[in-house]
């Protein structure tokens, strides 16, 4: 069966089919997504103006990508509490901690579109009874970084992470 | 019903009036939120979880100064009077109360409560600590749950993570996991017309708003609780400084509003806080609603100075008081009972005659 074009633009693929009673019949309308949204019609378009909206929507889609992932299990599920990303995308809520390392990733996404910024600038934590050295773990996963981003040829990033490391190595000098 | 007054100050400290900018700013609150590493967040922790969470935190805050005389009530096992009459001293959200629908209390919800800090249990996430002080005092608000903050963390693993920092059940709150709101009273840009767009303006910047009992309520009052948006990408002073800034413009913009309001139509203005004043003292029903928007119009009367025969103690004193579950506790009645507006208003009328006599 050939795709069915929007009724209002003639131009794209419905998507959309939105059915309106009137007194005496039932009106279908086929809408494509833009022409749905000009209408007033709540569509993953809508959703899409905010952050955690357009990131969940697109979580679907970004499964087979987040398989690539370092330490992810089969089928996406988080090895220690068991929950997936479609659990994150229906309830907006991580199940533990980590759950952050798992889906790492798209989360770095997500954060940059909620915050404008996926890196902690706060205070440091050091967990009871841990000595090891978090500040020197950082770097060295921040170079790790960079010279991935200077290879994928992800020079935004490339600078931030670059930023990043002087602002750790400033803080170094400090102590 | 509980007995509040266990709390050394019945955790009302932060409604005295005795903090800075008072009369426009009632309270400044900084929360942190943090979980446990070993156990799943909130939503996935099962019932065991949410008790060997409970018993862990409420060992390692006996060893803290922050908490060590702390009050502790276990919300599921409170009726929900109790629970609502916790909300209403913003003592607790009203997710941990199960006030919100369908109305269950999750098993081990609790509260911890000293002085100006507290912590809530097993909420969304572990725990959530709070400051919350009088006034407009963010500096002394965070010092407080900082302290808290860093006692408890060294006596239970939070989790961290080295590039995103501390780790919540929402990524919304990922980061520093710090919300730091003020809870300020804006009568002269709403009668101006002008909140809106401080309220857009603030948006922009990165700012929020919520009504009286924060997330998901109602501006009643013209009481707003202005907070951050992000908590991620800024250090916690950052945070601070960036919204301190920003009330203190609001604040700015309030006293303008209210210098127009005095300048171009002083008459009405008077006589908005003098009926504001007039019905209180003498209405024989009193809804909830209609006495916090009085006593907005009130609280304009006494920091314009028009009005001198109430201060700011009391008019805290009502706010809280007259609040559902705090004036059926007070009156010895069930929170449905049909006179509770009556019993509302004969409460306001005794309270502001005694204060008028008082004041000679």
């Amino acid at each position: 069966m050939s795709e069915r074009r929007c009724d209002r633009c003639h131009e794209r693929e419905a998507v959309i089919h939105l059915h309106r009673q009137t007194a005496e019949e039932t009106v279908i309308l086929h809408l494509c997504e833009r022409c749905a949204a000009e209408q007033g019609v709540e569509t993953t378009v809508n959703l899409g103006k905010t952050p955690v909206g357009s990131f969940l929507a697109s979580m679907g889609k970004g499964l087979e990508g987040v398989g690539a992932v370092p330490g992810l299990a089969p089928g996406g599920r988080c090895p220690r509490c068991g929950a997936t990303l479609s659990d994150f995308r229906e309830s907006g809520r991580l199940g533990c901690g980590e759950c952050y390392r798992v889906f790492e990733a798209p989360l770095r996404d997500l954060l940059r579109r909620l915050h404008g910024s996926s890196r902690h600038l706060g205070e440091r934590y050091h967990a009871p009874g841990n000595g090891r050295e978090p500040e020197a773990e950082d770097s060295r996963r921040l170079r790790e970084q960079l010279r991935l981003a200077v290879e994928t040829e992800n020079f935004e990033l490339a600078a931030e992470l670059r930023d990043r490391l002087r602002a750790l190595g400033g803080a170094e000098n400090e102590g | 019903m509980i007995d509040l007054s266990l709390l050394p100050d019945g955790g009302l400290a932060w409604l005295d009036g005795s903090g800075p900018a008072s009369s426009l700013v009632l309270s400044t609150r900084i929360r942190l939120a943090r979980n446990l590493a070993s156990y799943p967040f909130g939503l996935r922790a099962t019932p065991a979880d949410r008790e060997g969470i409970l018993r862990e935190v409420l060992a390692a805050a006996r060893e803290t100064v922050s908490l060590r005389r702390a009050v502790s009530f276990r919300l599921d096992q409170l009726g929900r009077d109790d629970r609502q009459l916790l909300h209403e001293r913003h003592l607790v959200s009203k997710e941990l109360a199960g006030l919100e629908d369908p109305g269950v209390v999750r098993p081990a919800s609790a509260l911890l409560v000293q002085d100006r800090v507290g912590v809530m249990l097993n909420e969304e996430d572990h725990l959530r600590l709070q400051g919350l002080v009088s006034g407009f005092a963010l500096d002394q608000a965070y010092q407080e749950v900082d302290r808290l903050d860093a006692e408890l963390g060294q006596r239970l693993p939070f989790a961290f993570h080295p590039e995103f920092g501390y780790l919540t059940s929402c990524p919304t709150n990922v980061g520093t996991g710090l919300r730091a709101s003020v809870l300020i009273h804006l009568p002269g840009l709403v009668l101006t017309k002008e909140i809106s767009k401080v309220l857009q303006g603030l948006a922009q910047v990165g700012l929020t708003f919520r009504g009286l009992y924060g997330e998901g309520s109602e501006v009643v009052g013209n009481f707003f609780q202005l907070s951050n948006q992000t908590t991620l990408g800024k250090s916690e002073r950052e945070l601070l400084d960036h919204l301190g800034k920003m009330v203190r413009q609001v604040m700015e913009y309030e006293e303008q509003a209210r210098e127009v309001l005095l300048r171009d139509v002083p008459t009405i203005i008077e006589d908005k806080v003098w009926r504001a004043y007039g019905l209180l003292r003498h209405a024989r029903t009193l809804s909830f609603e209609e006495t916090m928007n009085l006593l907005s119009g009130v609280r304009l009367g006494v920091s314009l100075g028009l009005i001198d025969r109430i201060g700011l103690y009391a008019l805290n004193k009502l706010l809280v008081y007259t609040q559902p579950a705090h004036l059926a506790v007070a009156e010895g009645v069930a929170l449905d009972d049909p006179e509770l507006n009556v019993r509302r208003a004969r409460y306001v009328r005794t309270l502001l005659e005694n204060e008028a006599g008082r004041r000679g």
